[in-house]
C-alpha cells in the first residue's frame, strides 16, 4: 500500500544517491562560478541587484559575489556560508575556500561513483587535512623578531593579495599604503582606527595615506577654518531643542505672552548649555547630533569650531584618535577629558571640503583616501584594500608566513600523497583524492592566466619532488619560478583557515543522504 | 459511507459535509497508519549510529539545517500526516525526557509497527497485539535492569563520564574532536551539578556559538558570556574584582504607571522641571556609585546623558542585557536583581573576579566575559566553528552530551551500546514468549524481532552485512552468556562493548522501549481516520 502524503504539499524530499547528486552539483556549480576569479589573472564579475535602481557592482571578491546571489540549492548555501565566515574571520581567501571545497566534492563524487562509502571518504579527508596542516606548520616561516624582514613579509603579502584585484597595477603603491597603515596600529589590531574615504575623481594613484583623521563634514559658517593646538570636545547631546525628558511633561499655557516667556526660557537654557560647553576651554566642538542655527551662532561668536552631525562611527573614532571622551553632560568641566590635536584645517579633495585633524594624540590612527574614476572602481578598490588590511592585521597577530603562487598547495599535496601511500585500506583513495583536489588550485590559477596548466603543474610537481623547493607558478612570465625570489607570500593563518573550513564544509555536505525541502512560506496577499 | 435514519426514514447527518471528507476504516485505517509511521522511521533509519548519515533540511524561509539529531530532523520536516505527527511527538518527548536516543526511539517504533502489520494480516486483533507488546516491553524493561551495571565515578575521576559523552558525540559531525567536546560537556555538568541531591540544572549551562575559528577552539568558561559590549566606547575593557549592580530599571526619568500629565504653564515650572531632570540622572548614578558598584548591568537602555555620567564617574555599564542572561548573571555572581534604584544596597551586588571584553575576527564583534564569579555554578560553553550550520549542529550535539552526563549523575546505571542491549533484550523476550499462552505469544515474539531492527540498522549503516553480523553477535551472546556483545561499528576488532567503552544510560534505553511501545499501542488502537479531502 502506498504511503499517504507524509509532508506538506509543496515539500520535496530527495533521498540517497539523488540527494547526494543534487548537493554535489549545487556545490560544484558555485565553485565553478567563482573559479574564474581566482589568481592574479582572475576575471571580475558584474552583479546587478534586483532592488530599485538596478545598482551594479563589479568585483573580484568571492565573498561579495556569493553574498549577492540568490541560491536555492541547500548545499550551495553551505559554501556561500563558509565564504562569508572566511571574510569575517580572516578577510581574505574567500574564493579559495569555495574553490577548494568544490574540488574536494568533485573528487568525492568520483569516489562515490566507485562505490566507496561517504563515511570512508570523510575519514580519509580528515586524515589528509590533518597531515596537510602539519605540512604547512612545518614549512611556515616566522620573521617576527627581525623587523626589517617582517616588514618585507608584510609587503609581499599585501602585494600578493592585491595582485588579484583591481589595484594590481599599483599594487606596490597600495601595498605600501596598507603596510604603513597597519604598522601604525602597532600590533593593536583595531581596524576601526584605519579610515577609508572614497572620493571619486583623479586616478587610483592619487590615493594617499594621511596621518591624521579626516572627517567628511563642513565647518559651520563664520567659524575659524584653521585651528592650531586644538582642544576638542566630542559630544553626543541634543543641540536642537533640548527636550524635557520627564515623562508626560507638556506645555500648556493660556496666553501668547506665556509662550514667549517659555520660549525665552528655552533659549536661555540652550545658551547656558553652550556657555557650559565653552567653559571647558575648548576651541573645537564636535557633536553627533544636529546643531541648530542658534547654538551654532553662539559657538561662532566664541570663536569655536562646531561640527554637527558627525556620524556615530565618526564620533567614536574621533574620540579614539584624539583621546577625548564622548560627553553628554557638561556640568564639571574640570574632569572631562578633552581631546587634542596639533592642527585642524579644512582641506579640499577634488572639489569636496573636508576637515582634517593632524597631529592627533594617538598616532595609531590614519586615513586612507581613495581616488578613482568611478564609484564602482572606488568600491572595488575599498574591498581590495580592506582584504589587504585584514590579512595584514592577521599576519601581525600570527606572524607565520608561507610562500604563494600555488606553493602551499603543492607542499600539502606532496605530503598528503606520501600519506596515501602509507595508509592501507579504502581510505587511501580518499587521501589521494584530497591531494588531487589541492593540486587543482595551481591548475586553476594557471588556467585563469591562460597558461598551459597541465605542463606547468607537472613541472611544478617535479620541482617539488626535490627537497625544500620554493617553486610556484609565476603568472607574469608564464613559467615555474622561485616564489622566495619573486616575493610572493601568503599568510599562514589565511591558508590554514581555507584548508580547515573547506574540509569541514565538504565533510558536511558528504554526510548528507537525504534532503527535505519544506514548502516555501506562503506570502499572504494583502489585497 | 454509512447513513443513520430516524424513525421517519430521514437521514441523520452525523458528519458534517461528509462528501468532502475521506474516511478510512478498519484494517485499512490501521494499515495506512502503519505505513505512515514506517515511512517516518525509514527516513531516520540511516542516521542511526556512529556511521549514520546526516539530513539536510531546508526550512520554509530557505534556511538550511544539516543535522543528525532525530528530534531536530522530525521537527523541521514539517510533516502533514497525523500519524507522522505522532512519531514527531514521540521523538520530542524522548528529547525532553532524556535528551538522547531520539533517533533510536523512532526506529524502534517503526520496527514495532512493521511487525504489527504482519500480525494483523494473519487476522490477529490489533488490541491483542497491543497487549502482547505491552507484556513484552515489561519483560525487556526488567531485563535491561538486570544487565545494567553501576558505573562508578566521582568529581575527581571524570574519565568514565567522558567516555559516555564520547559515545553520544561519535555519531555526530563533531566526532573529529569528540574528546575535547566530551570533556567540556562533563566539566560543565559537574560544575553545575549537585552531587548530593543527584540533580543537575541544565539551565545554568549556557551554550553560545560564534562563527569563525575552528571547532578545536571551543572552550568552557567558568562564568557567563554575554553578547554585548560596554555602553560607552571609552569605558574600561577589563575590570578586576568587579562588584556588579544588576538592574532592571532604565537609566531614564521614571515613568509612573498611572496616567498623568505635567503641565508647564510658567517659566518657573519649566526651570524646576529641568533641574529635577538633571537631579534624577545624577541621583541614579550616584546611588550606584554609593553602594560601591564597579559595573552596572542593566536590562534597559540608557539616556545619553546618563551614559556620559556613568562614564564620567568611572562606572562601566552594559545595557540591553536580556532577561535570561540577567538571571544567569545574578546566579553566577551571587547578586540580586534590583528593580529600583532606591533598593540598591551593597549586599545586593554580585561579585566577579574578572570582567573583560573580547573582540573577534575582522568584524566588530565583541563579547563580554564575566569570569571567576562568586558562585561559579553557572558556566558557558562557547562554540566556534567554520560555519553557521556547523555551530548549530555542534550546539545540538553538546546538548545531547550534556543530557547524557546529567542522566548519569542522576542515575549511574548503564547498559552497553552498539545494539548489545537490544540484542540481549530480544533474546530474553524471545525466551519468555514461550511461557505465555494465547495469541499474545505471537505479539511478544514479534516484539523480540522488532528489537533486532536497531542492531540491524546499525550494522547496515556501518557498511557491514546486516543479517550475518546480527546472527553472529546473537549467537555469541547466547554462547558466551555475555550480554555486552554488540555491533562493531567502528571496525575496532572486538564485539565486546565493554571493552570498546560504548555505553548508554539505563534510563535512556528503558525510556526508549516504553515510549515506542506506548505510541505503537496508540496507533494500533485507531480504526477510523476521518480527514478532509484535498480540494
Amino acid at each position: 500500500m502506498a504511503v499517504e502524503r507524509l509532508l506538506k504539499d509543496d515539500a520535496t524530499e530527495e533521498k540517497g544517491e539523488r540527494a547526494r547528486m543534487s548537493s554535489f552539483i549545487g556545490a560544484m556549480a558555485i565553485a565553478d562560478l567563482v573559479k574564474a576569479t581566482l589568481g592574479p589573472k582572475g576575471m571580475d564579475k558584474i552583479l546587478q541587484s534586483t532592488g530599485r535602481g538596478r545598482n551594479i557592482t563589479v568585483t573580484n571578491d568571492g565573498a561579495t559575489i556569493l553574498k549577492s546571489l540568490h541560491i536555492d540549492n541547500p548545499a550551495a548555501k553551505v559554501l556561500v556560508d563558509i565564504s562569508k565566515v572566511q571574510d569575517d574571520e580572516v578577510g581574505d581567501g574567500t574564493t579559495s575556500v569555495v574553490v577548494l571545497a568544490g574540488e574536494l566534492l568533485r573528487e568525492a563524487e568520483k569516489l562515490v561513483n566507485m562505490k566507496i562509502h561517504p563515511m570512508t571518504i570523510i575519514a580519509g579527508y580528515r586524515m589528509a587535512a590533518e597531515c596537510a596542516r602539519n605540512a604547512l606548520l612545518q614549512k611556515a616561516m616566522d620573521n617576527k623578531q627581525d623587523s626589517e624582514k617582517f616588514r618585507l613579509d608584510l609587503m609581499n603579502i599585501a602585494m600578493t593579495t592585491l595582485s588579484s584585484k583591481i589595484l594590481s597595477q599599483d599594487k606596490e603603491y597600495f601595498a605600501t599604503l596598507a603596510v604603513d597603515a597597519v604598522m601604525r596600529l602597532k600590533g593593536r589590531n583595531n581596524l576601526e582606527a584605519i579610515q577609508i574615504l572614497k572620493k571619486p575623481g583623479g586616478s587610483l594613484r592619487d590615493s594617499f595615506l594621511d596621518e591624521g583623521f579626516i572627517l567628511d563634514k563642513k565647518i559651520g559658517i563664520g567659524q575659524p577654518k584653521r585651528i592650531e593646538n586644538a582642544k576638542i570636545l566630542v559630544a553626543n547631546t541634543a543641540m536642537d531643542t533640548d527636550k524635557v525628558k520627564i515623562y508626560g511633561a507638556r506645555v500648556r499655557v493660556d496666553s501668547m505672552a506665556k509662550v514667549a516667556e517659555i520660549e525665552v526660557a528655552e533659549k536661555q537654557k540652550m545658551r547656558e548649555k553652550v556657555q557650559k560647553i565653552i567653559a571647558h576651554g575648548i576651541n573645537c566642538f564636535i557633536n553627533r547630533q544636529l546643531i541648530y542655527n542658534f547654538p551654532e551662532e553662539l559657538f561662532a561668536d566664541a570663536g569655536i569650531l562646531a561640527i554637527e552631525h558627525a556620524d556615530f562611527e565618526g564620533i567614536e573614532r574621533l574620540a579614539l584618535v584624539t583621546g577625548g571622551e564622548i560627553a553628554s553632560t557638561f556640568d564639571n568641566p574640570e574632569s572631562v577629558k578633552l581631546g587634542s590635536c596639533k592642527l585642524i584645517e579644512e582641506i579640499m579633495i577634488g572639489d569636496d571640503k573636508l576637515i582634517k585633524f593632524s597631529g592627533v594624540e594617538m598616532g595609531q590612527a590614519c586615513t586612507i583616501v581613495l581616488r578613482g574614476a568611478s564609484a564602482h572602481v572606488l568600491d572595488e578598490a575599498e574591498r581590495s584594500l580592506h582584504d589587504a588590511l585584514c590579512v595584514l592585521t592577521q599576519t601581525v597577530e600570527d606572524s607565520r608566513v608561507l610562500l604563494g603562487g600555488g606553493w602551499p598547495e603543492m607542499v600539502m599535496g606532496k605530503e598528503v600523497d606520501a600519506l596515501a601511500r602509507k595508509t592501507p585500506g579504502k581510505r587511501s583513495h580518499a587521501i589521494d583524492a584530497f591531494s588531487r583536489a589541492l593540486q587543482a588550485i595551481p591548475t586553476i590559477i594557471a588556467d585563469n592566466a591562460g597558461l598551459d596548466s597541465a605542463e606547468l603543474v607537472s613541472q611544478l610537481r617535479a620541482e617539488h619532488h626535490k627537497e625544500s623547493s620554493n617553486a610556484g607558478i609565476d603568472v607574469i612570465t608564464g613559467g615555474v619560478g622561485d616564489m622566495q625570489k619573486l616575493g610572493i607570500s601568503e599568510s599562514f593563518k589565511v591558508k590554514q583557515a581555507v584548508l580547515l573550513s573547506a574540509t569541514e564544509a565538504a565533510e558536511m555536505i558528504l554526510r548528507v543522504d537525504d534532503i527535505i525541502t519544506c514548502a516555501p512560506r506562503k506570502r499572504e496577499d494583502r489585497m | 459511507m454509512a447513513l443513520a435514519f430516524d424513525e421517519y426514514g430521514r437521514p441523520f447527518i452525523i458528519l458534517r459535509e461528509q462528501e468532502s471528507k475521506t474516511r478510512l476504516r478498519g484494517l485499512d485505517a490501521q494499515k495506512a497508519n502503519i505505513a505512515a509511521g514506517r515511512a517516518v522511521a525509514r527516513i531516520l533509519k540511516t542516521s542511526l549510529g556512529p556511521k549514520g548519515m546526516d539530513k539536510m533540511l531546508q526550512s520554509p524561509d530557505g534556511e538550511v539545517i544539516i543535522t543528525n539529531d532525530g528530534a531536530t530532523i522530525l521537527e523541521q520536516m514539517d510533516v502533514d500526516n497525523q500519524i507522522a505527527k505522532l512519531m514527531v511527538e514521540l521523538s520530542r518527548s524522548q528529547d525532553y525526557e532524556i535528551g538522547d536516543g531520539t533517533t533510536g526511539v523512532v526506529v524502534m517504533a517503526g520496527a514495532l509497527l512493521e511487525q504489527a502489520e504482519k500480525l494483523l494480516e494473519r487476522g490477529i486483533h490489533p488490541l491483542r497485539v497491543a497487549e502482547g507488546y505491552e507484556m513484552a516491553s515489561r519483560i525487556a524493561f526488567e531485563h535491561l535492569e538486570k544487565i545494567s551495571q553501576k558505573y562508578e565515578f566521582s568529581a575527581d575521576n571524570i574519565e568514565p563520564l567522558v567516555q559516555t559523552c564520547m559515545t553520544t558525540l561519535s555519531s555526530k559531525i563533531v566526532n573529529r574532536c569528540k574528546r575535547t567536546l566530551a570533556e567540556i560537556a562533563v566539566k560543565a555538568v559537574l560544575a553545575v551539578a549537585d552531587l548530593e541531591r543527584k540533580d543537575v540544572n541544565l539551565d545554568l549551562i549556557k551554550v553560545e556559538g560564534k562563527v569563525g575559528g575552528k571547532l578545536e577552539d571551543t572552550e568552557l568558561i567558568y562564568g557567563i558570556m554575554v553578547d554585548k559590549d560596554m555602553s560607552h566606547p571609552q569605558m574600561p575593557k577589563r575590570i578586576e574584582d568587579a562588584k556588579i549592580a544588576i538592574l532592571t530599571c532604565p537609566f531614564e526619568p521614571p515613568k509612573p504607571k498611572t496616567k498623568h500629565k505635567v503641565d508647564i504653564d510658567s517659566v518657573e515650572k519649566f526651570q524646576t522641571l529641568r533641574q529635577q531632570e538633571v537631579k534624577y540622572f545624577d541621583e541614579m548614578v550616584q546611588k550606584c556609585k554609593d553602594v560601591g558598584a564597579t559595573l552596572v548591568i542593566c536590562q534597559w537602555g540608557f539616556d545619553d546623558e546618563a551614559n556620559h555620567l556613568l562614564m564620567h564617574r568611572n562606572l562601566p555599564a552594559v545595557r540591553w542585557v536580556g532577561g535570561v542572561e540577567l538571571e544567569l548573571i545574578a546566579i553566577a555572581t551571587g547578586g540580586r536583581i534590583v528593580p529600583r534604584f532606591q533598593e540598591l544596597t551593597p549586599e545586593k551586588l554580585g561579585k566577579a573576579g574578572v570582567v573583560r571584553e573580547k573582540s573577534f575576527g575582522t568584524t566588530k564583534d565583541r563579547m563580554l566575559y564575566i569570569e571567576r564569579c562568586a558562585n561559579s555554578r553557572a558556566v558557558t560553553i562557547f562554540i566556534r566553528g567554520g560555519n553557521k550550520m556547523m555551530i548549530e549542529e555542534t550546539k545540538r550535539s553538546i546538548h545531547d552530551a550534556l543530557c547524557v552526563a546529567r542522566n548519569l549523575i542522576r542515575n549511574n546505571s548503564i547498559v552497553y551500546g552498539g545494539g548489545s542491549a537490544e540484542i540481549s533484550c530480544s533474546v530474553a523476550v524471545e525466551a519468555a514468549a514461550d511461557r505465555y499462552p494465547g495469541v499474545e505469544q505471537y505479539a511478544i515474539r514479534s516484539f523480540a524481532q522488532a528489537l533486532d531492527h536497531v542492531p540491524l540498522a546499525l550494522a547496515e549503516n556501518s557498511g557491514l552485512p546486516p543479517i550475518d553480523t546480527l546472527t553472529a553477535v546473537k549467537a555469541q551472546q547466547i554462547k558466551e552468556n555475555n550480554p555486552f556483545c554488540g555491533i562493531d561499528c567502528n571496525d575496532v576488532g572486538t564485539t565486546d562493548m565493554k571493552e570498546q567503552n560504548v555505553f548508554e544510560t539505563l534510563i535512556g534505553k528503558q525510556q526508549q522501549i516504553l515510549l515506542a511501545t506506548q505510541v505503537v499501542k496508540m496507533i494500533l488502537k485507531i480504526d477510523d481516520v476521518i480527514s478532509p479531502t484535498d480540494y
